[in-house]
């Protein structure tokens, strides 16, 4: 149960009537979005809704041209190096394609971003490291390559790197749509845990059984807008608009 | 008329080569220090810096070295500038030098994926911070055997600056087999003594391309 303190914390994220284009193409048409401290959101839609977009403008890899968004209160703001760090030390963002350093042992891929970002010295850098490869399954790792280790691996090595900055939003873009099946669970579990732990969480998902079980609300986008939204039983078992109705049947074939 | 023996042919032009070997390293530092500085700039997404940079390249790119080093040398005298022969062939070989190595090295930064660059932004990194820990280790990598090849072309290019009054070593080559007349003898040891230079830089490529391959694997 939240308290009411905590109810009325301010968002860990909110989005303001946001509006980004490529060119002439329009590809979110006014976001509004408001997400508590702890809650955990799953995007589905469409390919080409918009859903990687959103995300992308939320830790500031995309610009957006018009709305405001906030992050634990602080606004995005483009024109300041430092307000964009700032951001983004509160941002942690995951991806499809993993895209660990390749170059760079686990270890390191882990403890880079703090050594250089939050002058975090060697000895309580590796210590807390281990302790996040420890949290992902991969202790024995921490010497590894990255091209060493399954795709699994590897991605659960890019949340510990996340993590590493102690974040206080954590972004998901189809984390394992790019892994074998047998690879998949084993990371929806460290992401389930992290929801239990109480981190929030902004993941867009093809693993609707996923979303269903660990997401507090679940957001259906169409056409760059926030179609239909809602708790997940309400969502997949009383769709309200012919798009979503269509676009979970689509999913069953 | 004087007497050469073979061995003063080859000992005037080994040391007609030191400066060969000199502006080659001149033009290579320089123009590798230049060349890294341009791209740096051109990664920046600083206003209007990708334009500058790339009518730059396509200026020093697409005009012979020989125009260069006259302009650099008769040009700038001509508007009053005078320059020694020396400063005059570091200024055009480093311009040439660093549009094509500027280039090369901006290919090898292109080729590392955008998802590496995007997670060391999402990971708060600086834009310094994100080239010199996460793009340039890797791009340094790939870029070594086009850049070592390139080289090659650099140390014949050095040729060129005879125009301005270098006795490098094919200049050299040609005065001595003028008094000698001896021209097979003097261009073969001439030929050879490139080929000393350039051919262990083009195995090096080699070899570091094999490796390089090895290790994707
Ligand atoms: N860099 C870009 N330049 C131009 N258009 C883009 C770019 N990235 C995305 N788009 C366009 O924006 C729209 C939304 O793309 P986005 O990647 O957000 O969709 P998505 O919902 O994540 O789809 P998917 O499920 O396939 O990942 C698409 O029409 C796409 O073509
Ligand atoms: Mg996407």
């Amino acid at each position: 149960m939240l308290s009411a303190a905590e109810n009325h914390a301010r968002p860990a994220v909110q989005i303001t009537a946001l509006r980004k284009s490529y060119g002439t193409n329009e590809v979110l048409k006014g976001i509004d979005l408001e997400v508590k401290p702890g809650e955990v959101v799953a995007i589905i839609g469409k390919s080409g809704s918009g859903k990687s977009t959103l995300l992308r403008c939320i830790n500031g890899l995309e610009v957006f041209q018009e709305g405001s968004l906030r992050v634990d209160g602080k606004p995005l703001l483009y024109e300041s190096a430092m307000a964009m760090r700032e951001l983004r030390q509160r941002v942690g963002m995951i991806f499809q394609s993993f895209n660990l350093f390749p170059h760079l042992s686990v270890g390191k891929n882990v403890m880079l971003a703090p050594h250089l970002v939050k002058k975090k010295d060697g000895k309580e850098n590796e210590t807390r490291a281990r302790q996040l490869l420890q949290r992902v399954g991969l202790a024995e790792k921490f010497d590894a390559m990255p091209d060493q280790l399954s795709g699994g691996q590897q991605q659960r090595v890019a949340i510990a790197r996340a993590l590493a900055m102690e974040p206080a939003v954590l972004l998901c873009d189809e984390i394992t749509s790019a892994l074998d099946p047998e690879l998949v669970g084993e990371v929806l579990r460290v992401v389930e845990s992290l929801a239990d732990e109480g981190m929030t969480l902004l993941m867009v998902t093809h693993e609707m059984n996923f979303a269903r079980k660990v997401s507090d609300r679940v957001i259906f986008m169409h056409q760059g807008r926030v179609h239909e939204m809602g708790p997940p039983e309400e969502v997949f078992g009383n769709p309200q608009t012919p798009e979503l109705k269509q676009f979970l049947s689509s999913l069953h074939d | 008329m004087m007497e050469f023996s073979n061995w003063d042919i080859i000992k005037n032009l080994l040391i007609a080569a030191r400066w060969t070997v000199g502006l080659s390293l001149i033009a290579f530092l320089c123009g590798g220090f230049v060349g890294a500085l341009l791209l740096v700039l051109r990664l920046s997404k600083i206003r209007g810096m990708d334009r500058f940079v790339s009518l730059y390249v396509q200026l020093f790119q697409g005009t012979p070295l020989l125009m260069q080093l006259f302009l650099s040398y008769f040009g700038l005298a001509l508007i009053g500038i005078e320059t020694t022969a020396l400063q005059s062939a570091t200024l055009a070989l480093t311009l040439f030098t660093s549009a094509f190595i500027t280039d090369i090295w901006r290919g090898c930064v292109i080729a590392i994926p955008k998802g590496q660059w995007e997670a060391a932004q999402s990971l708060a990194m600086s834009f310094g911070e994100q080239l010199r820990y996460v793009i340039l280790p890797q791009a340094v990598r790939i870029a070594i055997p086009p850049t070592v090849g390139f080289s090659v072309q650099v140390v014949k290019g050095t040729a060129l600056a005879s125009i301005i009054g270098f006795v490098e070593l094919t200049k050299a080559g040609g005065m001595i087999s003028n008094a000698t007349y001896q021209p097979f003898l003097v261009f073969s040891v001439v030929a050879a003594i490139y080929f000393v230079l350039c051919f262990p830089l083009s195995l090096y490529a080699k070899m570091l391309e094999r490796k390089i391959h090895a290790q994707r694997r």
